[in-house]
């Protein structure tokens, strides 16, 4: 938990990850940089989808509706803030010339997007039939 | 636009240029979620409060619009581009987060 701590002070701080370790060739910090986007974009893909879970299945009961959009809308969150987190942990390891840090966050966001798809399917086909 | 990195030799990865496609391909994401949200905002009789949340949807946008521009600048104009700043990162990350929170006000009008 102090090692999470110690990782949001660095989101603020630029300099303080320029202090440990060595410059990594400027291509693997893009590298970096760019798979940070990608699960940005994953992130605002899911807020996008709670928009449109609300606005595109009005037939649903309000508390299912509700309760998938918000479902999705905190996935984004803790994607983006995962994003920005793996990503300070991935360039302090190259800067330290260490593993890069390995990650559950990948499985456990695929297994919330298929429980949140089967529900779908379910809340879908029941509502429609009552 | 990309003057300052054919100055300098191109990278043959063309490591900044895809970088800066990433950037722009966020950007779009981004602004598909406020076109979402600015449909939810305007759905069924706006509200105050809906209609607020639309307009700080579209600010956020802009923020977001601002921090993507900054960093391609710095892409294309040095030939070495400099590290992303963390500052940037989680500028980027609180303005998801925000446009999430705005979501939520949305989804519960």
């Amino acid at each position: 938990m102090s090692d999470f701590v110690r990782n949001i002070r660095l989101w603020f701080a630029p300099e303080r990850v320029r202090e440990e370790g060595g410059t990594p060739d400027y291509r693997f910090s893009l590298a970096n940089e760019r798979t940070f986007l990608a699960w940005l974009r994953t992130a605002l893909a899911l807020i996008g989808g709670g928009f449109a879970v609300d606005q595109f299945l009005p037939d649903l009961r309000w508390a299912w509706r509700v309760g998938l959009a918000l479902a999705l809308l905190a996935a984004g969150v803790l994607c983006s803030l995962r994003a920005v987190n793996h990503w300070v942990r991935c360039e302090r390891a190259m800067r330290r010339g260490e593993d890069l840090p390995a990650s559950r966050f990948p499985v456990l966001l695929s297994l919330v997007v298929a429980v949140v798809a089967v529900a779908m399917v379910v809340v879908v086909l029941v509502g429609w039939e009552g | 636009m990309t003057a300052g990195a054919e100055g300098a030799g191109r990278d043959p990865g063309l490591q900044p240029e895809r970088t800066r496609l990433a950037w722009r391909r966020t950007t779009l994401s981004a602004a598909v979620a406020t076109v979402l949200a600015l449909k939810a905002a305007l759905h069924g009789g706006p509200s105050a409060a809906s209609v607020l949340a639309g307009a700080v949807c579209c600010a956020l946008w802009l923020a977001f619009l601002g921090i993507a521009h900054s960093r391609v600048r710095a892409l294309t104009t040095t030939p070495r581009p400099p590290t992303l700043a963390p500052r940037q990162a989680t500028a980027a990350v609180l303005c998801a987060g925000a446009l999430a929170v705005c979501a939520v006000v949305l989804v519960l009008q």
